[in-house]
């Protein structure tokens, strides 16, 4: 009983402790400007430099407005290609008409990195937050569509069989079979959606200047401000892991039936 | 047909539930892969008969129950059920697969709730509904659980209350013991003949179980390999309730051993693959997209 207790405890502490051993070789590395050859510290700020930095970003009154921007960017983006990736991912999994119509631009549009978005996104969007939403949007996208597309090939035909003869209308089998059948696979494109859309937001806040925390990254850069490089970097880092966690509450919280890796 | 005048005098009398099998052939696959999975075969079956269709994998008969429920259409011939030709799939002729078709995000009583939802029956009285069939199928206590938290035997008892609580004239069930452990197989058969015999509908039973067919059946359907055909017509000689005397009795073995011969004919076992008469393809209305 106690042998198991203590092993919980270390098992809590682990994450931690692997978070401090990171910090502790980032400050040896730094503080002795150590030359790897193939990479070199010598030029990397240490963690007390970049603790100062993020001292003054959070004393300073543009604090809420970084967030503030940054998060509503990304909610927006990621909440539109939520909307469009799962209805698509519904209709191209479901229907072989659609697959063959919308796949082949979709596929095309894939590969192209976020970055390049941005002469056309300022062509396209007449507001710079228009093209900033749609940079995060383009990122998020096609995570969450072609798990969607996954999840509905995955949806065992018998099931959607025992549905229609238990009297299932043509259009509820979506919303009564598929959807909830295809959930799972739905939620690991949302969450892989909402990293990529952080992973975006430093691309997409290039474009305007004033606030945003990928802004602040992409501007610190700009005056060559390296510790505030990595306050902006670190920040990006724990709201993705904090979305992320949030999401996967919410589809625990959905999906009571579901547990990863097995039935109960 | 003389099965039926050998039943239990206690039984209801039944007037609706006859199938009609009208020289059906199906083919499916398509291009070079297509080829006849059901050829030419006729069968009639009366309201409240229980009727097996006994025979090796590939020889048709998930692919005429299939049929029978509406997700497959025929290439030629006709289908009935009590004269109406069978156009698709219907709450009337329940559909029971072999393990794994239960609503895992529904609870078992929600699951057995489903088609009176579908029907738009009220909250209050569904859950009534759905806690009787439950009762019945020896599940009360479990109604609060998701599917995956049962055995499969018990699965099983949730896909028959699913499928009674519509009141359908047909029941269709594709080996649905064929999952279970041989102990539980004897449970879930001895209640599904209690249910049958209580409330008499019609039955079409898949199986490539002989001890199985010869103890539930009325009628026997042995069917062969590519094309699939019906080769012979068994009238099981036992009175209902069956009683283990005729598990054990000479003239079970001698009928068993004339399956067993049927089976056996090297004709009939020609190594297959494994085909599903439901595909995912579902969109299309053509037969031959539920066969790649």
């Amino acid at each position: 009983m106690t042998a198991y207790g203590q092993l919980s405890v270390a098992r809590r502490m682990l994450p931690l402790l692997s978070l401090l051993i990171c910090v502790v070789l980032w400050h040896v590395a730094s503080s002795q400007r150590m030359n790897l050859g193939l990479v070199t510290f010598q030029n990397v700020p240490q963690p007390l430099e970049v603790v100062h930095a993020a001292w003054d970003l959070f004393q300073s009154p543009k604090l809420q407005n970084h967030l503030g921007a940054s998060l509503g960017r990304v909610a927006s983006g990621f909440l539109v290609a939520a909307a469009l990736g799962v209805g698509l991912g519904l209709a191209i999994g479901r229907f072989r008409w659609v697959r063959e119509t919308l796949m082949p631009p979709l596929e095309v549009a894939r590969p192209i990195p976020a970055v390049a978005w941005i002469p056309l996104s300022i062509l396209m969007f007449p507001s710079s937050e228009g093209s900033m939403i749609f940079i995060t949007f383009v990122g998020a996208l096609f995570p969450i569509l072609l798990n969607t597309i996954h999840g509905v090939h995955g949806v065992d035909p018998r099931l959607i069989a025992s549905a229609r003869s238990l009297g299932t209308r043509r259009w509820a089998i979506f919303a009564r079979v598929i959807l909830p059948a295809a959930a799972p696979s739905v939620l690991t494109g949302l969450s892989i959606g909402m990293g990529t859309c952080w992973f975006c937001l430093v691309t997409a806040e290039m474009i305007s200047g004033q606030y945003g925390i990928g802004y602040y990254t992409w501007e610190s850069y700009t005056v060559q401000n390296y510790a505030n490089i990595i306050v902006g970097m670190l920040l990006i880092g724990l709201l993705g892991m904090g979305s992320s966690a949030l999401l996967h509450r919410a589809g625990q919280a959905l999906m009571p039936w579901y547990r990863p890796g097995g039935r109960p | 047909m003389n099965a039926i005048l050998s039943l239990s005098e206690l039984a209801p009398e039944v007037s609706t539930g006859r199938l009609d099998i009208d020289r059906v052939s199906i083919e499916l696959g398509s291009g070079a892969d297509r080829f006849t999975a059901l050829a030419d075969v006729s069968v009639n079956i009366a309201p409240g008969e229980f009727v097996c269709l006994l025979g090796p994998s590939g020889c048709g008969k998930s692919t005429l129950l299939g049929a029978l429920a509406g997700h497959l259409t025929p290439s030629r011939g006709q289908l009935r059920l009590d004269g109406a030709p069978i156009g698709g799939p219907d709450p009337q002729r329940g559909l029971v697969f072999q393990h794994h078709t239960l609503f895992p995000w529904l609870s078992v009583r929600d699951n057995v709730a489903y088609g009176l939802r579908m029907r738009g029956v009220g909250r209050a009285e569904r859950h009534a509904q759905a806690m009787t069939w439950l009762k019945e199928v020896g599940l009360e206590g479990f109604e609060h659980h998701y599917p995956g938290a049962l055995s499969g035997g018990m699965q099983q008892r949730v896909e028959i209350a699913r499928v009674l609580i519509n009141q359908p004239r047909v029941l269709l069930m594709d080996e649905p013991f064929g999952a279970l452990d041989a102990l539980t197989r004897l449970k879930m058969q001895e209640l599904l003949l209690a249910l049958w015999s209580k409330r008499r509908m019609t039955v079409v039973f898949v199986t490539h179980d002989i001890d199985e067919a010869l103890f539930m059946a009325d009628r026997i359907l042995v069917m062969s390999a590519r094309p699939g055909r019906v080769i012979e017509e068994i009238i099981v000689p036992a009175g209902r309730p069956r009683s283990a005397e005729w598990l054990t009795g000479s003239s079970f073995i001698e009928h068993k051993r004339h399956c067993l011969a049927l089976l056996r004919d090297p004709a009939l076992t020609v190594p297959l693959a494994r085909l599903s008469p439901i595909n995912p393809a579902a969109e299309s209305a053509d037969p031959a997209a539920y066969a790649d």
